[in-house]
């Protein structure tokens, strides 16, 4: 009677622990591959109607030293999460506060400058519906922002839970699943900023 | 039997899993990673406006230059080169998949070969 008990139970068990890795990063890791085929549709659709639009703005409009510093600071972010990361997992919680808030610092000096480049094009008469280069440009780069923006939301929570006491370093998974997806958007930045902005 | 074979099933896979594991970096290593990134982003930059000669060579070496970063990133930050062999295999597949389908779609509107512009907004 207790045998197939025992094996239903071992069978359980040896699905929870055959790849060894939690549901919860299995599915970021799934997530971001899906990520990848969005994106991959946004820079192509870009790339296809680059230099197509014959009137308005087109990419002569870019100015590249500061969007370069932007890009400074997305990539020093990507540093200063996984140093979060690790103060986590050494139990330093005052360091993985004050690494999740560099973090989100820098990712929110990125989305003011995104604001601040957005705001400079409209005046200079790139919009959204001016030609097809502003229709691909600001679908690209807006999605890209509003994943950014995301990305802030969940480090500040990550940081109010820590100062609530409720991120222990058991839980030091969380800081690495929205690690994950903070880099995911990080080297989406890496392709943007080389395709759209870089290459002529 | 059933219950000896799930076992050994179990056991190769934490095997498996434990050969995939590799200690993470330090928090030096980071760093370095960090300052190589950035130095690549300047040499980046530096293309942008001291070209190489040739448009073709000079995206060819923006392309790598990004490519690098993209992998160092991935693997290092992401973790991915000492993480699950499994985790690696559903990044990859969801990354080719979207690469290939992308570029047929490119090759299908005929983006790299020049097409002249055919709108007037």
């Amino acid at each position: 009677m207790t045998a197939p008990a025992t094996i239903e139970h071992d069978s359980h068990a040896a699905h929870a622990t055959n790849t060894g890795i939690s549901n919860e990063k299995l599915a970021v890791w799934a997530f971001l591959g899906s990520e990848c085929l969005l994106f991959g549709a946004l820079i192509s659709t870009y790339l296809l109607y680059k230099g197509r639009s014959t009137e308005g703005p087109r990419q002569e409009i870019y100015d590249i030293p500061f969007t370069s510093a932007s890009s400074f600071m997305l990539l020093m972010s990507s540093l200063t999460m996984v140093l979060a990361l690790a103060a986590i997992q050494r139990g330093d919680h005052p360091r993985l506060r004050l690494w999740l808030l560099a973090t989100a610092t820098l990712g929110s000096l990125f989305i003011t400058g995104q604001v601040y480049e957005f705001t400079t094009f409209y005046r200079e008469g790139l919009s959204v519906s001016s030609n097809l280069f502003g229709s691909t440009f600001f679908v690209l780069t807006g999605f890209h922002g509003v994943h950014v923006t995301l990305g802030i939301v969940m480090l500040l929570s990550l940081c109010v839970l820590s100062l609530r006491g409720k991120l222990p370093e058991q839980k030091s998974e969380v800081v690495e699943i929205i690690g994950l997806y903070w880099h995911f958007v990080d080297i989406v930045w890496i392709v943007i900023f080389t395709v759209v902005y870089l290459i002529p | 039997m059933a219950t000896d074979t799930n076992r050994d099933h179990a056991s190769e896979a934490e095997v498996e899993h434990a050969g995939d594991h590799g200690s993470h970096p330090t928090e030096g290593t980071y760093w370095k990673i960090f300052w190589i990134l950035f130095a690549v982003t300047a040499v980046e930059v530096l293309l942008f406006y001291k070209s190489l000669p040739g448009v073709h060579l000079n995206n060819a070496a923006l392309g790598i230059l990004a490519m690098s970063k993209f992998v160092v990133v991935v693997g290092y930050f992401m973790h991915l080169k000492f993480d699950s062999r499994i985790l690696r295999r559903l990044f990859v597949t969801g990354l080719i998949l979207a690469v290939v389908v992308y570029i047929a779609y490119m090759l299908t509107m005929g983006v790299f070969i020049g097409d002249p512009p055919i709108h007037k907004s």
